[in-house]
């Protein structure tokens, strides 16, 4: 089952490193890690998107817990939440692509933030799944280059983390 | 506490003062020369110098174990910090407090691949319970303050201090807290109520219950709570390698050690208990083997441990409770004591009958009229010349089962280990931390020919510091363990498992400035125990027991199988 992990940490050196190294070390998977300090600059803010049985989750959240610097940790598919996700895509931009790529970006509410002769640059915000979408709806030959920030999550209305 | 400035190094001597430390097991090098100096004119703690930084974590590590104490090592930057890992690594699976300080090259110096310069927090983080770099000089003493709280609070465990060398020359204010908060480290320490009220009433009605007890109450210092309960409700108690001690041995009730090496009593009971207590205990896989075997067996579980993290990872349990387990159990023996019936006495004593039966079977019988000395009996006459009292460390193998099941101890701290890491090497160090915290004591170093050739280098700290420990080697001329696990499972191919080339251990002691003696008949072991801690009482004496070389430890359950699936001799 595939989990979206949310913690506070203390922003402190080496802190991702923790994290990641608890990952490594008892052999749990990482689907994508997303993590930066929020509007308290002593906290960082992560997102692990992670699979793994009932069992798994329950010990990743476990050993998340008992990690000195981490100060919270929630499983955010135990309740209703919502995922985002940034994705920024070079795509070729000549000939017939120049109009179809405007197009594809309109449609999935993406938007063009760099021009140039040959190429254009789309950001798109959504799910994982609507960023897998998009791609998959391009040709395949014009996509020249693609970053993803991973998933970042929070709670649904009065679900709150917050120390 | 003044407001005088201080240097780091003079904030690190008086931050350990203000701890209570006693004791700080190190060896000096290029980093922490400041530090050294400030040890030098101070007289509020008393440092030993090892051979080999290893052996200064060991030592601090029994220290601990020992007294319940934090531990402190003490270590320069580089290869010091590198050859303290494996005792850190070594503390850390048995969650032992410890606070390691290493030195670091000049904070300008930190990535510039200096001199002695290594990612000593890097190269320690999947081994400790937290660790610092103190890049301020005034950080220092609250990083020492949190270092101290949190090595010793919760699960326990060791914490390093990385401090680079200009940090420890830079002067501040010096104040000590009292007392830290952190806001990302609250450990649990009392049990939930309703969780404990459940687990009492389940105890109240088994019929075939055992109290499984692990290592978290000796460190918990539960020894008195456990014994108390399971006397009350008549319960049979069975420990792992770790929590021996935490029962009284001798006691009718005890079925000796569970696991791989231990008791048909224990291992039968275990398996067919219908309520198990586990106690401060992990169910590993050197104690339950198989979970899916361990599983088959419908029981209900209760498992109190500090640690969530311990709870339900290798065996889902019914009734888990998080806290401190003295705290735990005392609630248990105060609503098992005030309701208004016990548990069924005509089922406890049919299951008492049975583990009788399982008694019987006698598994830790072997030959007593052999002409050759058999390494049980070595400790059985060290259990008797001790009267049962003796402080008793070890290092890994053949021998470490053979004092564990053959020494019965009746105290908790008695019994010094190295359970999780398997560390070659751990005892004779360890036996110099425990001496050190308990001078006049009787201390004895349980070992083979492999694992003391580990750290023999120790005895010239030994020597040096005065330590009257009595070395117990049971030199079998095999790396034991290995020549077993070849015969039984390698069809005797014994692949590197015979030392041959070993020194003259008698020479080699008396070389240190020590007694050595050589023992190769059954009946000169009792007199050359008698010796060692009568005549030879204030003198490290090396006991080289020549041991039947043959000699496997039973019963045994393989790698993988379950606990009813014992080799039995």
């Amino acid at each position: 089952m595939r989990h979206v992990i949310s913690l506070l940490m203390e922003n402190e050196a080496g802190a991702l490193s923790r994290v990641s190294g608890l990952f490594s070390s008892r052999g749990y998977n990482i689907e994508s890690l997303t993590v930066a300090p929020t509007e308290d600059a002593s906290l960082s803010r992560m997102t692990i998107v992670t699979r793994g049985s009932d069992e798994v989750i329950e010990q990743i959240t476990k050993q998340l817990n008992k990690l000195v610097d981490i100060v919270k940790v929630q499983d955010l598919t135990d309740g209703c939440h919502i995922e985002r996700e940034l994705m920024l895509v070079k795509v070729k931009a000549v000939g017939e692509f120049r109009e179809e790529m405007k197009r594809m970006a309109d449609i999935f509410r993406g938007r063009i933030i760099d021009v140039a002769d040959k190429t254009y640059t789309i950001e798109l915000t959504g799910p994982g799944v609507k960023l897998d979408a998009f791609i998959a709806a391009l040709e395949p030959s014009a996509i020249l280059e693609a970053v993803r920030t991973g998933a970042s999550g929070i709670g649904r209305g009065d679900r709150i983390m917050k120390i | 506490m003044a407001d005088t400035e201080l240097t780091g190094a003079e904030i690190v001597v008086r931050c350990l003062a203000a701890e209570g430390v006693e004791h700080v097991f190190g060896y000096p090098g290029g980093a922490v020369l400041d530090i050294y100096d400030a040890i030098y004119k101070q007289d509020k703690f008393k440092h030993i110098l090892v051979r080999h930084e290893q052996a200064a974590v060991h030592a601090a590590d029994a220290y601990s174990r020992s007294t319940g104490k934090v531990g402190v090592a003490l270590v320069t930057s580089g290869p010091g910090a590198t050859n303290a890992v494996t005792g850190i690594a070594t503390a850390y699976m048995d969650s032992i407090p410890l606070v390691v300080i290493t030195g670091q090259v000049p904070t300008a110096a930190i990535g510039m691949d200096a001199f002695q310069e290594v990612d000593t927090v890097g190269i320690t983080r999947p081994c400790v319970k937290h660790n610092f770099l103190v890049k301020d000089v005034k950080d220092l003493a609250d990083t020492l303050k949190k270092a101290f709280y949190i090595a010793s609070t919760g699960r326990p465990g060791p914490v390093v201090i990385d401090i680079p060398k200009d940090v420890t020359q830079h002067r501040c204010a010096f104040h000590y807290p009292e007392s830290i908060a952190m806001r990302s480290y609250n450990p649990t320490s009392k049990g939930h109520a309703g969780q404990i009220k459940r687990a009492a009433q389940m105890l109240l009605e088994a019929k075939r219950p055992v109290i499984y007890s692990g290592g978290g109450v000796i460190l918990a210092n539960a020894a008195e709570q456990l014994t108390e309960l399971a006397r009350q409700l008549g319960f049979p108690v069975t420990s792992t390698l770790m929590g021996l001690g935490g029962y009284p041995a001798p006691d009718p009730l005890f079925l000796g050690m569970l696991g791989m090496h231990g008791t048909i009593e224990a291992n039968m009971a275990m398996q067919h208990c219908d309520v198990l207590l586990a106690v401060g205990a992990r169910f590993d896989d050197r104690v339950i083997g198989n979970p899916k075997h361990f599983q088959k067996e419908a029981r209900k579980i209760i498992h109190i441990d500090v640690d969530p993290s311990s709870i339900s990872k290798r065996v889902k349990v019914d009734v888990p409770i998080v806290g401190d387990v003295g705290n735990v159990l005392a609630e248990f023996a105060k609503l098992t004591q005030a309701a208004d019936h016990g548990p069924d006495p005509e089922a406890l004593k049919a299951w008492r009958a049975q583990i009788e039966l399982w008694r019987a079977q006698d598994c830790m019988k072997y030959d007593h009229n052999a002409a050759v000395i058999k390494p049980q009996f070595v400790i059985e006459k060290l259990y008797e010349i001790t009267g049962g009292d003796a402080f008793v460390t070890s290092d890994v193998g053949q021998h470490q089962m053979w004092a564990a099941q053959y020494y019965k101890f009746a105290k908790p701290r008695r019994w010094i280990n190295s359970g999780g890491l398997g560390t070659m090497g751990f005892g004779l160090p360890a036996a110099m931390g425990v001496q050190m915290a308990h001078p006049g004591a009787p201390v004895a170093c349980i070992t083979g020919e492999g694992s003391i050739q580990m750290n023999i280098q120790e005895l010239a700290t030994c020597k040096q510091s005065d330590l009257p420990i009595k070395i117990v080697l049971l030199n079998n001329g095999y790396l034991g363990m290995v020549r077993q696990w070849q015969e039984f499972f390698y069809e005797e191919r014994y692949s590197e498992s015979y030392v041959a080339s070993l020194p003259d251990f008698v020479k080699l002691a008396e070389a240190y400035g020590h007694v050595g003696m050589r023992i190769d008949k059954p009946e000169d072991v009792e007199p050359a125990l008698r010796r060692a801690f009568g005549e030879y009482k204030d003198r490290l004496v090396f006991m080289n027991f020549l041991t039947d070389p043959r000699e496997n430890v039973y019963p045994m359950i393989p790698a993988g199988k379950g606990l009813s699936e014992m080799i039995l001799i």
